[in-house]
């Protein structure tokens, strides 16, 4: 008995070490270096104009990208669950790809189709509009990033509640619009919330693809990430702490939903 | 978090496909018309499938011959051998200390293990470029412990086990809790040790689980970008992987093989949701 006591604590101290040392301690360190100076030095840090506006810049972009991102993301998750076509596996796949790819390389690929030189660059410029380099690519660049999330999380709650209450309530009358707004849609409600917020945690934090899309202007296309990368590059240290904690704060309020939401998903 | 999904995507889908075409006599449930294939087809086409042609496109600009100098120039194969190197590296770290957590999580029982399991999504939450600063501030120049690694491989290695700790935890934590406990019973009261019964009873179990988890957190390795780029130094033929190497390019004027590499990296993207999606299929047949 007493040899697998000895395991169980063994087992225990190693994981929660590989914890700490990896996770805890660095962040907690972060968060302590922060407020250290005092909280009105970091409240001051983040209401300057350039972080106001890259605090306003972010939100913009994520209130754009993730109802896209929603509504066809259910819409996808329907389609890919119930549709029956040919190439249903091939869009499948399209919808995982943003998972496995670089942000780099997402980032990238939007220059080459809306960048001065890509393929719609003389297009866009004699049209007078500007993607590449301005807020419209960031939003490209974080719907990209951010496409999987609700369809991954709906998709299997989708196929565990099967369709029986809907032929239910069809053959009560009900038609196709009114059996998904009263039937489906509660039904998957929490899936739906769960990638919701996953996909607004994403688009908030989003740093690689959209550094390569943004051009980083001060003031103008600079996100929250961005602001942190740039105040560090100009040994800013206490500036991009501060920021930096703001989006810590933002990620744990990220996982105070993801633990309210979770055994509601789950008990569905 | 979205681990299980992507493996429970292709495992179950055949099975329930045929018992709901079984029960398909009455109409009118919801489902996809045209129209909405349609929208999601053009949707994926354009935020997904174009970009991404563009690249494949851009790297074949000058010919499959500047392609193949831009992919095997010096600089380039030294990024992407390193890149592959440290992301095997981190995978089996990961698939160890991935299933320590895990059952831990799920069979031991202490203060503060509800915090911790919430505190385990923390990486895909916190933004890449602030978990660089965070590595930063413990293992830069300005360590409290005197620990200095900045711009060495080995903090390379950090940044990425940092942002993929959460897949194979999250992947064998839900099999962990569904595992039947009799066969272990059973196992030690035959006289099995505790390990015995993990190495023979448990591990072949949890296989796919932590082969599914690897997969996905050697994908997020080889793209890896934000939380790389600070805590790297970016010096070629040491600490540059991949993906700071084609933003350099980018950078540097030389979108043909910033284009080329990227070519490279989704190469390796594809094969590694195509093994899970074998894996996955072959998951399922077991459980038949």
């Amino acid at each position: 008995m007493s040899a697998e006591r000895t395991t169980r604590y063994g087992l225990r101290t190693l994981a929660l070490a590989y914890l700490g040392a990896l996770l805890f301690v660095p962040v907690g360190l972060v968060l302590y270096r922060t407020f250290q100076p005092g909280i009105v030095e970091v409240w001051a840090s983040i209401t300057t104009p350039a972080a106001v506006h890259a605090f306003q810049l972010t939100m913009m972009v994520t209130l754009i990208a993730v109802p896209l991102n929603t509504v066809l993301g259910i819409l996808a998750a329907l389609v890919i669950v119930r549709g029956r076509f040919r190439g249903k596996a091939f869009l499948d796949m399209l919808i995982d790809l943003p998972f496995a790819i670089s942000p780099i390389v997402v980032g990238l690929s939007l220059i080459f189709v809306y960048g001065r030189t890509g393929w719609f660059g003389s297009a866009l410029a004699n049209a007078g509009i500007q993607i590449i380099f301005s807020w419209p690519g960031i939003v490209l660049a974080t719907i990209f990033v951010t496409l999987p999330f609700v369809v991954r999380e709906v998709a299997p709650v989708l196929r565990e509640v099967g369709t029986e209450q809907e032929q239910a309530a069809a053959t009560l009358g009900a038609s196709s619009w009114q059996t998904f707004r009263r039937v489906t849609l509660p039904a998957i409600r929490w899936g739906v919330a769960y990638g919701v917020v996953l996909s607004t945690a994403r688009a908030i934090g989003e740093f690689g693809a959209v550094s390569v899309v943004s051009g980083h202007i001060a003031g103008q296309t600079e996100t929250l990430t961005l602001l942190v990368e740039q105040r560090f590059q100009n040994f800013n240290i206490a500036g991009a702490y501060a920021a930096s904690a703001l989006l810590a704060v933002i990620a744990l309020g990220t996982l105070l939903a993801m633990t309210l939401i979770k055994p509601r998903k789950e008990h569905a | 978090m979205s681990t299980p999904a992507v493996i429970e995507a292709g495992s179950t889908g055949g099975r329930r496909s045929r018992a709901r075409r079984a029960s398909e006599g009455t109409p009118a449930v919801v489902r996809p018309g045209r129209l909405s294939i349609g929208i999601v087809t053009l949707w994926l086409s354009l935020i997904v499938l174009l970009p991404l042609a563009a690249v494949v496109a851009k790297s074949l600009d000058d010919g499959v011959g500047a392609f193949w100098t831009a992919v095997s120039g010096r600089q380039a194969v030294a990024a992407l051998r390193f890149t592959l190197i440290v992301s095997l590296i981190v995978t089996a770290i990961n698939a160890l200390a991935g299933t320590l957590i895990a059952w831990v999580l799920v069979r031991d029982e202490f203060r503060g293990k509800r915090a911790i399991n919430a505190l385990i999504d923390l990486p895909f939450a916190l933004p890449t470029i602030v978990a660089g600063i965070t590595l930063l501030a413990l293992y830069g120049n300005s360590s409290p412990l005197g620990i200095d690694v900045a711009y060495t491989q080995v903090a390379v290695a950090f940044a990425l086990l940092f942002v993929t700790l959460p897949f194979v935890v999250r992947s064998v934590q839900p099999v962990l809790l569904e595992l039947d406990r009799e066969m272990e019973e059973a196992a030690t009261s035959l006289g099995a040790s505790g390990w015995t019964t993990f190495r023979r009873i448990v591990l072949p179990n949890l296989v796919p689980a932590i082969l599914g988890g690897c997969a996905l957190a050697f994908a997020r390795a080889v793209g890896e970008f934000g939380s790389v780029v600070l805590i790297s130094g970016n010096i070629p033929f040491q600490t540059q992987v991949a993906s700071v190497f084609v933003y350099k390019q980018l950078e540097g004027d030389a979108p043909v093989s910033a284009a080329a590499v990227s070519v490279v990296l989704l190469l390796l993207s594809l094969a590694v949701l195509l093994g899970i999606r074998g894996l996955a299929r072959l998951g399922a047949r077991h459980e038949r």
